[in-house]
């Protein structure tokens, strides 16, 4: 027999190996990079949510002193890119820098290289943009009215799922048992309507890369992204070179919390290196973070459950807007989270849920922090205090009541089998106090195996 | 915009350095001298990252201009440490877990240093006084209150009033 490793370190504190580093100031930062004969690129800004893009002046700009050269999607081997192509999302739908019209305050419109920053923002404040303002698209709902401007390609303001399997539907669906017949039988109906908002990751440092042509005909850069391969992969596509031609160096995030997962900077500053031959450092400003790269997306929820006197909950029926702003980013993905998740940790025998990813002329949505999860936990455990203050149930009891054990079955078909709630609540009132009534201090997650499976 | 000589003393060494009018300290730091641990957070006075200590009082280096520093003696975190030996306010630190992304440490510890020159025991509410200028978007601040009491109680013996 082989001996089993020993585990010891739950309990105990170990040293952050990056620690040293940290409170000397000797860890590197993306920022603190820079090589000789480096060059800044900065990025000339939408100023209006949503038009025509007629033309683009470089003129004025191009006699900034220090002005080394424009880059516009001409200039990009495959300009129109979806992050998530890589797991199979289409179609791409975002342009590295915009092509004839305009969907978002900040989008990228031309990228200016220029010997120092001042230089180069100096030159973007010099380009003069031809832009026929269009009436946006700014409110989920009022997306998908009737008449209301549409303002993707493909003739929908919604994603379009399971395409992959021939299908159209117009939102994530799941569907469990018959809701209309369990709210005729329900003691209570309990509705409520819940609006998250966008939310500024705003790291202490800004997104930012540094891209360096290496002698052998590669690139090497230095990112702060927090997918690094991801982002490698995405550059490749977007470059149209070999993968290998990327040596991707990061680790070191000075703050991301999904804020620094889309890949925003770094095919253009490849592209930079690419055309000049020299370093390119692309940084955004603190302005530039907070306003033009993407948020915490907004999600608006709309809840009607059906529930006994008992407390039991026994129909809920969801339909929730996730608004993705101008591009998919990874909402269509986060939309699927949301739909596996917003019936709550609870066993309901029937559930009804529908979920949109909706485009509106708004930053692009992007990951934060459970993103899709995180707004559904919030609705679901507000309407869990309404529902007990309804029934006249302790806000306690109506979680215990409801909480899923292993063997019952979730929404989506899964059969739960790491039920963790009544023993993680039943800790949680000791901690705070909390004299729970015997009934519920002797449940277990496994006092119902097998039972609605 | 003619460029002038201006003399200081950075972490204990006399320099001279020569730049243009209205040049920041920390881009004369991070930039010229290669100090990186004076951070970027926003350049406009907002986050305190790039805070270095200029006659021992703690100062945003994104506002300040070189010139205001002649003669005077700016210490950056590089200058805290005694060679190998980490400062105690470095050590409280790393052993209280006072750091997350590690990019607001360097403004953290420069403050905190400060604060304990002048206050030997700073309360809570003094320690919380003192770091209102940093932004910690880990939101570590717990940690690293812990981190500044601990340092103290090293430092000048009975720690936290």
């Amino acid at each position: 027999m082989v001996a089993e490793t020993p585990l010891n370190v739950v309990g105990t504190s170990v040293p952050r190996r990056d620690g040293l580093g940290h409170v000397t100031g000797k860890t590197i930062y993306v920022d603190d990079i820079k090589f000789p004969d480096m060059l800044h690129l900065k990025v000339v800004r939408s100023p209006i949510p949503y038009g025509k893009l007629n033309g683009i002046d470089l003129s004025e700009a191009e006699k900034v002193p220090g002005f080394v050269r424009a880059l516009t999607h001409r200039d990009v081997p495959k300009n129109v890119y979806t992050i998530l192509t890589l797991i199979g999302v289409q179609p791409d739908d975002e342009p590295v820098l915009a092509v004839d019209k305009v969907m978002y305050v900040g989008e990228p419109i031309a990228a200016i290289l220029a010997e120092t920053e001042e230089a180069a923002m100096e030159a973007v404040s010099k380009v003069r943009l031809d832009l026929e303002p269009w009436e946006p698209v700014l409110d989920v709902e009022e997306a998908l009215k009737p008449g209301a401007p549409i303002i993707k390609d493909w003739g929908t303001n919604y994603f379009i799922y399971d395409y992959e399997y021939g299908q159209a539907n117009e939102c994530r669906k799941v569907r469990l048992g018959d809701v209309d017949k369990a709210f005729e039988e329900a003691d209570f109906i309990v509705e409520g309507r819940y609006q998250t908002k966008p939310i500024e990751h705003a790291p202490v440092e800004t997104t930012g890369c540094v891209a360096k042509p290496e002698p052998d005909g590669r690139f090497t850069v230095y990112t702060n992204t927090q997918a690094l391969f991801f982002t490698l992969d995405n550059t490749a596509l977007i470059l149209q070179i070999p993968f290998q031609k990327l040596h991707f160096v990061g680790g070191t995030v000075g703050g991301g919390f999904g804020g620094k997962v889309d890949v925003i900077v770094e095919p253009l500053a490849t592209l930079g290196a690419m055309k000049t031959g020299r370093p390119v450092k692309y940084r955004f400003t603190r302005d530039e973070e907070m306003r033009a790269s993407s948020s915490r997306g907004a999600w608006r929820m709309y809840f009607k459950d059906g529930v006994m006197k008992d407390g039991r909950i026994i129909a809920r029926k969801v339909v929730t807007y996730a608004d993705s702003g101008a591009y998919h980013r990874h909402t269509p993905y986060a939309v699927t989270k949301h739909a596996a998740n917003v019936a709550g940790p609870y066993y309901i025998p029937n559930v009804w849920i529908d979920v949109y990813c909706v485009y509106t002329n708004r930053q692009p949505g992007r990951a934060m922090r459970g993103f899709g999860v995180t707004p559904a936990s919030f609705a679901v455990e507000v309407q869990m205090d309404k529902i007990a203050e309804t029934v006249g149930l302790d806000p306690w009891a109506i979680r215990f009541i409801n909480a899923y054990r292993n063997g019952d079955i979730r929404p989506h078909r899964k059969v739960v089998d790491d039920a963790t709630l009544i023993e993680v609540m039943q800790a949680a009132a000791d901690m705070v106090g909390y004299d729970l009534p015997d009934e519920y201090r002797q449940m277990s997650s496994n006092d119902r195996e097998g039972g609605n499976g | 915009m003619t460029a002038k000589i201006v003399s200081f003393n950075l972490n204990g060494r006399d320099v001279d350095v020569m730049v243009k009018p209205l040049t920041t300290l920390q881009k004369l730091l991070r930039e010229d001298l290669g100090y990186t641990a004076v951070k970027i957070g926003c350049k406009q006075g907002g986050c305190g990252s790039c805070t270095v200590l200029v006659d021992g009082e703690p100062m945003m280096s994104c506002l300040l201009p070189v010139e205001d520093v002649a003669g005077r003696r700016v210490t950056t975190l590089e200058g805290l440490a005694q060679g190998d030996e980490l400062h105690p306010v470095q050590e409280a630190f790393f052993e209280n877990y006072a750091i997350q992304c590690g990019y607001c440490s360097p403004g953290m510890i420069m403050v905190s240093t400060a604060l304990l020159e002048h206050n030997a025991h700073p309360s809570r509410e003094e320690i919380v006084e003192a770091l209102s200028g940093n932004i910690c978007r880990c939101t570590g601040y717990e940690p690293i209150i812990r981190a500044v009491s601990t340092a103290a109680e090293r430092m000048n013996g009975n720690g936290s009033r």
